[in-house]
């Protein structure tokens, strides 16, 4: 790995610099760190982080350039006349890349020489299968313009990551250098150096902004392709959702809407379950339980939430899905044909949502000044007339926003509905049918051999789209509400 | 009030005693009850699915732990084996051998069945082929007793552990009525038995036909160096992103942004950072599909935003006064919270981190779509660096792959991954709890 060996090398030339700028600050003060402006160790920290903060800055800026450039450079020499009927420039890339990959592999298992991987007049039908020889997954049998594409694109990437490595190193020597020729006694390092620290901190912040930026930049990107492909009245209020396998054809249905039914449907059924036992269940852990009870019963619950979703799913698919279809199915009322069906999935994405529910509506019950429910009593309400009339009207913004927080994970639940809701897509107001969910669609549209330009695997990143869409609203919503309500008794 | 010593008609005329409620209060406590009932109900319902959630992880997972092997002892001669060798067929002729000393084990005990080496083939899988091998590689234990035990198919594996039953079997090339006779007299011979299922728990996948040599070890070490990946990243980032937001930020818009932003990431759906991870390291960096090295970068990503909550609320825990005294005596603003700060809200820290990677280590729904299912993981990675770029599987991931399966042997195997999932995650909560009991201060 030649990045690893960079690392160690400027890594190496920090180590070197921090000693000598060190040894140097001292010198200059006659060795009596008192005459220093900073303690000895910021000299040398100086010459570190001067030698690897732009060192590493060049390093990942060139890592993410140099791939763009090789690939638009390469993809210029492919002449239009290889690229065939039905497929497209980024298809034939893709098959250089292979190909360039596989020759890497191949040389670096000593299969076929550097000289032969790198001869351009070499013979396309030998190199075949001198790769397959050598175990290389080679997809079809290598072209000529192919094979040469794959030859240029690796020798501009070595070419490139050997300029990138002297590049990278001469920075490093260069800022330590530099800083090691600034260091004396007046110097004043530790402002340097905190101020250093404090951009890193900055930067480390910075990255929540970066994710936000990646995700609406990879959906927006590829949603913008989809929607070249695909009429985008036909997703948003098409009715069937009928992908096809073959790819591309014309006869794909991508129409959200069922998707959507399906994902609200099993969202409800899960409320429907979760709320009122995670409601009732803080209710008694905050107003009647002792702190036995609590300490006890509490920790139980929140046990619910620790577990993985695959574990839930597998429990839909495997324990509750038959149960259901025992009572329900043929044998009982005949109402389910299948185990998988938007009451499994409903249900048991439920038994995971009541943890969720129950400990925010008990940390907003608590919220709820003890003075209100004083006064209750005092003027002689019971308990429960005093939790009904006071307490929840009370708290009743906070429990709102938990359920709605509650549904914004019930709608972006992936392994749940992916095992036990079903595979078929359909407008259907039964809850012992099996219908499917805009996240279960995302998974099945992006696993598998799909070609990335089709419109069949570009439409999951519409529905990404759509389920952060809905996701963030509906998050933005509730903790405008439980934000809204906190400031009344403060 | 006058009227209150005035006695009203009803009560005057039933002359009820004050200490014995009236009907009304007779109902207002009544409801009282009611509703004190409904909260008890709603744990109790909480704690049953918790109890029916852990029963049948358990009553389903257990079986897989263990495993069906018949263990035959067997002689092989130098001249049993030059014969074989010069035959066309070589492990046809070591399966006759071993069919031979199979029988006169079972006659021997008085049981006197009938066997054929389809049979047996049916049942122990290709007998010849693991002997010959077994010979070639160990050729001084020629002619002295050596005991094989040979794991059963999983349809017998099946008919032990009750999940195939004699009734509802049909005939198939994996197994057919008449060979259940003879698992039924070796089990009475003593020759075939359940042992712990070690290879389950060190092997790896075995692809779509064979459940019973499924393991879930290669996956675990994914699992392993995608952990790796995550802390390496997700700690140093985390706990300085912390340090800015609580300690340096200014009060303004860029700060806020970024508050709002990690409080949203917080609740994106998990699914969205796999679209991310695929559009981003995939498509865009071309890092290799299914590889460890990805998904924990996906999944640091997605940790991120709980490791920085958990931080911050512990760096907020230290009280002001120490930093004050840190900047009494003349330490800087940064060597106050370096110095003396962190230190103190360190076992917080790693509290959080601990909790936030178990949160990582059971992630699923990303793992699908960086192509960490459908890859067959057969076996561990061929070293530290490969462990990060070599397409292996993860815990959650091949636990997924095994339920997609069709073949229902593959379901017990599921089960048995999640309980091994469940105890990574047992032993980390473990840890967060024992070191936030021993060294987390109150102030």
């Amino acid at each position: 790995m030649p990045i690893v060996w960079l690392f160690l090398i400027v890594m190496a030339i920090a180590a070197i610099g921090y000693v000598l700028g060190r040894s140097r600050a001292l010198q200059s003060a006659g060795g009596d760190s008192r005459d220093l402006h900073s303690l000895p160790v910021f000299y040398g920290a100086n010459v570190a982080l001067k030698a690897v903060v732009p060192a590493f800055g060049l390093l990942i800026i060139w890592l993410l350039a140099q791939p763009l450039y090789v690939s638009s450079q390469v993809s210029q020499t492919i002449p239009d006349s290889v690229i065939k009927e039905g497929s497209s420039r980024s298809l034939v890339m893709a098959e250089v890349r292979r190909t360039a990959f596989g020759l890497d592999n191949a040389v670096a298992q000593g299969d076929i020489t550097e000289e032969l991987a790198r001869n351009a007049r070499a013979d396309v039908a030998d190199m075949t299968q001198r790769l397959k020889d050598a175990g290389q997954v080679v997809t079809s049998n290598i072209t000529q313009p192919v094979l040469m594409a794959a030859q240029s694109y690796r020798i501009l990437n070595s070419t490139g990551y050997f300029i990138m490595s002297i590049v990278v190193i001469a920075a490093a020597l260069l800022g330590a250098a530099f800083s090691w020729r600034q260091t004396h006694s007046e110097y004043r390092a530790r402002n340097v150096v905190e101020q250093g620290i404090r951009v890193l901190l900055l930067a480390a912040a910075s990255i929540a902004i970066l994710t936000t930026v990646g995700i609406v930049l990879s959906l927006v990107f590829n949603t913008w392709e989809f929607f070249k492909l695909y009429p985008a009245t036909d997703f948003f209020f098409g009715l069937t959702w009928s992908p096809s396998f073959s790819g591309r054809g014309g006869s794909s249905a991508l129409g959200v809407l069922p998707l959507l039914w399906g994902t609200l449907y099993i969202s409800i059924v899960a409320l429907l379950v979760a709320v009122p036992i995670g409601l009732f269940a803080a209710i008694y852990l905050s107003e009647y339980a002792s702190p036995r009870v609590r300490a006890f019963a509490k920790p139980l619950l929140e046990v619910l939430a620790g577990i993985p979703t695959i574990v839930y799913g597998l429990f839909a698919l495997l324990t509750v899905g038959p149960l259901l279809l025992g009572i329900f199915g043929d044998g009982g009322l005949g109402w389910m044909k299948a185990g998988t069906a938007v009451m499994t999935a409903g249900l048991v994405m439920g038994i995971m949502l009541i943890p969720f529910v129950s400990s925010l509506s008990d940390d907003i019950i608590n919220a709820v000044p003890q003075a209100m429910r004083d006064g209750s009593y005092g003027l002689g309400a019971t308990q429960s007339e005093t939790i009904r009339q006071v307490v929840l009207p009370a708290a009743l913004p906070g429990i709102v926003g938990a359920i709605l927080l509650a549904a914004s994970r019930a709608i972006g639940e992936t392994m749940i509905v992916v095992l036990g809701a079903g595979a078929a897509a359909r407008l259907s107001l039964n809850p012992f049918e099996a219908m499917t969910t805009v996240t279960a669609k995302i998974v099945s549209q992006l696993t598998g051999d799909a070609d990335f330009a089709s419109p069949e695997a570009l439409v999951a990143f519409a529905l990404g789209m759509t389920l952060f869409i809905i996701t963030l609203g509906l998050n933005v919503f509730a903790l405008y509400i439980v934000r809204k309500y906190r400031e009344q008794y403060e | 009030m006058t009227d209150a010593s005035m006695p009203t008609p009803e009560t005057g005329r039933h002359s009820v005693s004050l200490t014995a409620p009236d009907a009304r209060t007779r109902k207002r406590a009544q409801a009282e009850k009611r509703f004190r009932a409904y909260g008890i109900i709603a744990i109790a319902t909480g704690l049953f699915f918790l109890v029916v959630l852990f029963t049948s992880i358990l009553s389903e997972g257990i079986p897989a732990f263990k495993r069906t092997v018949v263990s035959v002892e067997f002689i092989l001669t130098q001249q049993d084996r030059e014969e074989a060798e010069s035959e066309l067929f070589k492990t046809k002729a070591y399966s006759n051998l071993f069919v031979t000393a199979l029988k006169t084990e079972l006659d021997e005990r008085g049981l006197n069945v009938d066997i054929n080496e389809d049979a047996i083939e049916r049942l122990l899988g290709k007998v010849g082929g693991t002997i010959r091998t077994f010979y070639s590689e160990n050729p001084d234990k020629l002619g002295q007793p050596v005991r094989f035990d040979l794991a059963a198919s999983s349809r017998v594996d099946g008919y032990y552990k009750g999940r195939v039953t004699r009734e509802a079997m049909q005939d198939s090339r994996f197994l057919q009525k008449s060979d259940l006779d003879l698992v039924d007299a070796m089990e009475k011979a003593g020759i075939i038995k359940q042992a712990f299922n070690w290879p389950f728990i060190t092997g790896a996948d075995s692809g779509v036909d064979n459940p019973g040599g499924a393991g879930i070890g290669a996956s675990v070490v994914g699992s392993f160096f995608m952990m790796l990946v995550v802390l390496a990243l997700s700690l140093p980032i985390g706990v300085a992103a912390s340090i800015y937001l609580e300690e340096f930020a200014p009060q303004n818009r860029f700060t806020d942004l970024i508050e709002v932003n990690i409080s949203n990431l917080a609740a994106v759906p998990s699914i969205v950072f796999g679209i991310l991870g695929l559009a981003v390291f995939i498509q865009f960096m071309h890092l290799p599909q299914s590889a460890p090295l990805v998904g924990g970068l996906v999944l640091t990503l997605m940790t991120l935003p709980t490791i920085i909550i958990s931080t911050r609320a512990s760096l907020k825990a230290v009280p002001p006064s120490i930093r004050d005294a840190a900047l009494g005596v003349g330490a800087s603003k940064m060597q106050a919270v370096f110095h003396h700060v962190l230190p103190l809200a360190a076992p917080g820290i790693l509290t959080g981190t601990i909790i936030g990677l178990a949160q990582a280590l059971g992630e699923t729904a990303p793992l699908l779509l960086i192509g960490m299912v459908g890859f067959v993981a057969r076996g561990y990675p061929d070293g530290f660096v490969a462990g990060f770029t070599e397409a292996n599987s993860a815990m959650p991931a091949q636990i997924y792959t095994w339920a997609s399966r069709a073949d229902v042997a593959f379901y017990e195997k599921a089960w048995g991954g999640i309980i091994i999932l469940l105890m990574f995650l047992l032993t980390m909560n473990i840890i967060a709890i024992i070191l936030r009991r021993r060294f987390e201060r109150r102030w």
